[in-house]
Parts: structure tokens; sequence; C-alpha cells
């Protein structure tokens, strides 16, 4: 990590939400959204975050740029602490932070032209000839200059998401937050969006923290990924290292889940049960209660620590995996899951 | 696709108009298809492209006084379009059941699941109450609710996303439904979730040996479950055939779009190939083909006539609706794959 230099470093960052539980509110009860969690985020870098709903990916970028507060940890922004500096002093660092969000249609004004829109940074950064720049950043995510005064009614969601990117880069931020941004597209709109930051990355130098449930789309932009489940990172490492052979249960049944648009078949792994509540998470590995390797007296005793298993790949596990795909002895190794044959295409009956 | 005593469904240029004060959305236009007890048929297209109005103006669930429908909807020998409302009233849930995207918004959120299931079950057959609670937890216990006796006793929100959606399957089911209509099915689950629901839909379809129509925009999801396809752009069908047809050898240019599209899981690509341009309006969609304004290979005819569902002459079940000639499409199709093998290496 010598050669880099981190935009963004996190220590052991933790956040918990209070919630009342039952009629008369006996005493609080805590989410645990995000939970003892340490990364850093490379200049120039796209940091793919992957994970279930619940899994605390989106607090974990709010509580980057400090729209929220964590409970511990520290989170250095370009070398300085900012997990507790005031507001005020955070106003200046904002400018070198911005973020997409996944829905266009409410992440923008409908009252406002996509002109104050897009403008709306440099007014509240106090810069003026706004006008012209707003027009270039419009030239910039392939709208046109024209657009200026138009509402963003008039715009389909693929364009919307345009005018989000446009307003995100209105500062020349170092970081961009990317919550879900082509999540609520449709696919031929996504590889759109997907190619403009990926080119806009190149021509700016931005640095993305790029969070997806979608696993395909995090493979076509992220450099590194962090997996998360319940609050924790359970996979940390080089996106190709981890797409080629995942080492975490979780990750390997993710990754089997998606389905494919490819002919031929394949063994999937099929978690059972569901997501454990973050009100209650499990003891020890979070994960034990799905897993399909789980052994009983240690996965369920000794939370496993991020542990370097490949070079610049590290995963929370006391039996990670070996082979990719995992053969049926693995998957069998315990009965926390069910596996099934892709069925015939033909629809013939089988087994 | 099924011999003809296995048909369940033959849709023949199903029409639907939505008549509103800017004009007419022309939101399905001259669609035909069929289904067999067995089969599973994939709808694959883009919001708007008419995927899920075509499955309502089946199930009759389209306001009649609002809505133009023309064609035929042939089911077991009824036609279904032309069936007086009471009598639709006793097919609907009965014998062809439906599946919704958003289990939070189907179920009642102030009554028990269980109670649920049983006016399902009450609506259609004459039995007792207690027959009826025992029929639903016998379903819920099918579609794999874990201890479905005391979970019948449960409120929606009490269920999780993946659980709700098994509490709908099981609603479908009471009453051994022909057909099943899922209509974006898993789109509000998480992956490892909507793994659970597929295998679910797949299982139940084996077991009752009925016909599954899946409506989707995920061509993962479609070429995992469907046997056959159809792809629908702008209210008309683009590509219809079997499914290792289309996922094999694509004849369409938007399907081979959608196709390409698609980011992949199996490698990162030097840029992903988009269809430029977005889905057209359907009050006032593109002349001939309604795809031609974003098709890198639109020629002359193309803006004047849209093209009718042509035989493959190879594979006679696959149609497609395209200009382009047979050996022309052959020549792209094959340079097509050879730029995607090329990315590969």
């Amino acid at each position: 990590m010598s050669t880099h230099e981190n935009l963004v470093e996190v220590e052991h960052l933790t956040k918990h939400f209070p919630v009342k539980q039952g009629v008369f509110a006996r005493g609080k009860s805590l989410v645990h959204a995000v939970e003892d969690i340490s990364f850093n985020v490379r200049s120039g870098e796209t940091l793919g975050i992957v994970g279930e709903s619940g899994c605390g990916k989106s607090t974990t970028a709010r509580l980057m740029l400090r729209l929220l507060d964590p409970t511990s940890g520290t989170i250095r922004f370009q070398g300085r602490d900012i997990s507790k500096i005031s507001q005020r002093q955070l106003r200046p660092l904002r400018r070198e932070m911005q973020m997409i969000f996944q829905d266009p249609y409410s992440s923008l004004n409908p009252r406002k032209t996509v002109g104050q829109i897009v403008g709306a940074p440099f007014a509240i950064h106090g810069e003026k000839k706004a006008r012209s720049r707003v027009q270039e950043l419009l030239e910039t995510v392939g709208l046109s200059p024209e657009h200026y005064n138009r509402y963003p009614h008039e715009f389909s969601g693929g364009q919307r998401q345009r005018i989000g990117v446009a307003r995100a880069l209105a500062l020349s931020p170092k970081l961009i937050v990317c919550d879900e941004p082509v999540s609520a597209l449709d696919v031929s709109i996504q590889a759109q969006v997907l190619n403009l930051l990926r080119n806009l990355q190149k021509d700016f130098n931005l640095t993305y923290v790029f969070i997806s449930h979608d696993l395909s789309v995090i493979r076509q932009i992220a450099d590194r990924i962090a997996v998360m489940y319940l609050g924790r990172i359970v996979e940390f490492g080089e996106s190709e290292s981890i797409y080629d052979s995942p080492k975490h249960p979780y990750t390997a049944a993710l990754l089997s889940a998606v389905p494919r648009a490819t002919a031929g078949g394949r063994e999937r792994i099929v978690l059972g049960g569901d997501v454990p509540s973050p009100i209650f998470p499990p003891a020890a590995c979070v994960f034990h209660p799905r897993c399909p390797r789980f052994h009983k007296g240690h996965c369920d005793v000794e939370l496993p620590l991020l542990r370097e298993l490949a070079p610049h790949h590290e995963a929370a596990c006391h039996y990670p995996l070996e082979t990719w795909p995992m053969t049926d002895a693995e998957i069998y190794q315990a009965d926390g899951a069910m596996r099934r044959d892709k069925p015939h295409l033909e629809g013939a009956a089988h087994e | 696709m099924g011999t003809d005593e296995r048909r369940l469904l033959d849709v023949r240029g199903l029409t639907v108009r939505f008549p509103t004060t800017d004009g007419v959305v022309q939101a399905v236009s001259n669609v035909s298809y069929s289904l067999s007890r067995g089969e599973t048929l994939g709808v694959v297209g883009e919001s708007g492209s008419g995927k899920s109005v075509s499955n309502l103006a089946i199930m009759g669930l389209l306001n009649r006084n609002r809505t133009e429908i023309s064609g035929e909807v042939d089911f077991l020998g009824r036609d279904l379009l032309t069936l007086p409302p009471s009598e639709l009233q006793k097919i609907r849930g009965k014998d062809i059941a439906m599946v919704f995207q958003d289990p939070f918004a189907c179920l009642h959120p102030m009554y028990r699941v269980g109670d649920q299931i049983i006016e399902a079950v009450l609506a259609h057959s004459h039995v007792s109450k207690s027959a009826a609670r025992a029929r639903a937890v016998e379903l819920l216990d099918h579609v794999g609710i874990p201890n479905a006796k005391s979970r019948a006793r449960d409120f929606p929100h009490q269920f999780s996303g993946g659980m709700r959606q098994r509490a709908m399957i099981a609603m479908a089911l009471v009453h051994n439904p022909a057909i099943l209509i899922c209509d974006e099915p898993t789109t509000a689950l998480d992956v490892t979730v909507q793994a659970q629901i597929i295998e679910l839909i797949e299982e139940v379809k084996r077991e009752f040996d009925i016909g599954v129509i899946l409506v989707t925009h995920d061509l993962g999801v479609i070429a995992e479950t469907a046997n056959s396809v159809m792809v629908m752009y702008a209210g008309r069908i683009m590509e219809y055939g079997p499914a290792d047809q289309i996922f094999g050898q694509p004849q369409h240019p938007y399907t081979w779009g959608l196709l390409d599209s698609m980011p992949t899981i199996e490698r990162r690509l030097a840029a992903l190939v988009p269809i430029e341009g977005s889905p057209p309006s359907l009050l006032n969609p593109p002349s001939g083909c309604p795809f031609h304004p974003r098709c890198p290979y639109a020629f002359a005819p193309c803006p004047v006539d849209p093209p009718p569902p042509l035989k493959n002459p190879v594979a006679d079940s696959h149609l497609d609706a395209c200009h382009l000639p047979w050996e022309k499409k052959l020549d792209l199709g094959g340079k097509r794959s050879i730029a995607r093998l090329g990315d590969a290496a």
C-alpha cells in the first residue's frame, strides 16, 4: 500500500442506532448498523461496497461523508481526522466529497430547473459565473447546454441520473460516493451511466466509493471490493481475486446466487433462512447461523477477524474456501445449505 | 413447445390502448403467444415495454371502460376477453393466479397472513372455515414457511420479504391453478432470497404441472428458469422462441443490445455496450419498427412498416420481428459473438 496515497482511511468505525422496543419502551435497543470496520480508499481507485439490504453499506457511505456521526472509530480524509470536527469545519471539505444517489426521481427537486440544481453547489460555496460552468458540466455528462432551463420531469431516468452526476462533479471533488447509482435504471441505460462514470473517472482523476447490491455491476466498475454482511466486512480485496476465488462462504453464496444470462449449468449454493436482525446479531461470526461451513463450538464462539488469505485479499472466516467453484464435499460439509442443479432449459422434469 | 392437449393459453393479436387526455397510449400492439403445461414463458423487456399490461389484460384486471382491448385470449377453449365479468371472476384467482412484485403492498397489513389465505380459499370453494384453515397451513408449510401452523397467525410485518413472497405464492396456489403469472416476483428481494424464490417457483411448476408466465426485466432470471422467451419493446414482440435459441442464437438487434448491455459477472469488460438513446414514449411511438431510432442496423424499410414476427428459417418455433434479411443477421450475429469472444481473450 506504500506506493498508493490513501484518500480516505477508516478505522474501527462503528455506528449504532437506538430504537425503542415494545409498547412501553422498556429501555433502548441498538441497531448494530456498522460494527468495527476498517479499510482505506486509495486515490484514483474505485472501491466497491457490496451486500444485501440492511448490511450497512449505505450507512458506511454516509459515515464517510459525515452525513451521520459515528458512534466510535475514526475517519481520516486526506490524512485529517474528520470523525469529530464540527459542521462548520466540515464545510470546506464538503467540496472535496460528493454523492450520487440511487433514485433519480426523488433526488432532484421537481420545482427547480436543471440550471438551478446543477448550479446549487456553486451558489452554496459562493462562486460566480456559474451559468457557463453549469453548461459545460451538462455537456460533460452527455446532456445539452440547452437543457439549462428545463425541469427534471422532462427527462428520462437515465438523463436524470446524468443531472445528478453533473451536480456531483460541479465543485471538482476528489471523492464521489455513488450509492446504487444505476439500480433504478433499465439495463440498456445502466450501461450508458456506467460507461459515463468510468470515463469521468479517467478524465478527472476521481476516486469512487461505489455501493451496489448488484455483483455484476460492481465487477464492471470496482478495483477493490468490500463485501459486507450484518454491519461487518466479511471479505475485502482486489476485485479480480474475489470474483475468481472467493474465500468467504457468504461471498461464495452471493456469487453463486446471481442468475446468469448464459447457457450452461453450474452449482448454486442456496442459503437457508433470512438475514438475522441487526438488533440481535448472532454471537461471534455473524454469518454462522446460515453458513454451509459452520463448525459448532468455534464459529459461534470466536469472532473471526479479517486475515490475508491470498495476496491483497482478506476474509474474516475460520474455514475459508479452498476451491472455487466449491466441490460437492465442501458444500455438503454441513447442513446449512441446500443445493440444486440448473433446471434443464427444455423443462424436462428431472430428479 | 408442447402438444395441443397440454396447451393452456393461446393469445392472438392482443392489443391494448389507453385513451388519455394527451392522446392514446399504445401499450400493447398485436401480441401473440401461447403457454402449455409444464412450460415457463419468460417475458422480458424494459420499463414501459408492455410486459405487465399484457398480463393484466389477460387476467381481466384492466378497467374495460377506460381501455380498448382487442384480440383473442383463448384459455382452455374460452375467450377471456369476451367472457362476462361474473364468469371471469370464477377463473381469476382460481384457474389463473398471479404473484406480484411487491409482497409488502400485496398483503393487508392488518390481517393475519393465515386469514388472508383462508379468504382466498373461501372465495372459490364452499368448505368449512376449519378446512380452509387446514388448507392454508398445508400450503404455507408447502412453500417452506417453518412452523406454518403458528406462523399463519402472524401479521405480514412479522414476515421477512422472502417469507411474504412465499406466502403470496401459497395464496396463489390454493385452488391448484393451471396458470401462475409471476410479475417481477423477485425484483424487490435480495439476491440470495431471489435464488430461494426462483427455486420455489420451479418446484411448484414441476409438482403441480402448471404453466408459468414469468415477467421480469432481469435476463439472468429468465435464462435460468424459462423454457421459452418473449422479448418485448414498446408494446411489441421483438423476438419469441425457445430459451436456448434466444440466448444461444438471438436474431433481433434489440435482443443483441439487451444482452450486450448487461453487465456480466464473469469478467470485467473493457467497455459496456449500451443501447444509445432511451425507450420511446408510447403516446407517440416511432413509425414502423419501434426500435428503429436506436437500432444501429436500421435501413430504408424500418421507419416505414412494423415488421411482423417471422419464422426463423432454421428453427421453426423461433420468431423475430425485424426487416433485416436472414443472411445479413446471421452474418451480424456471427460478428457479434466473435466480438464477445474477443473480449474474453
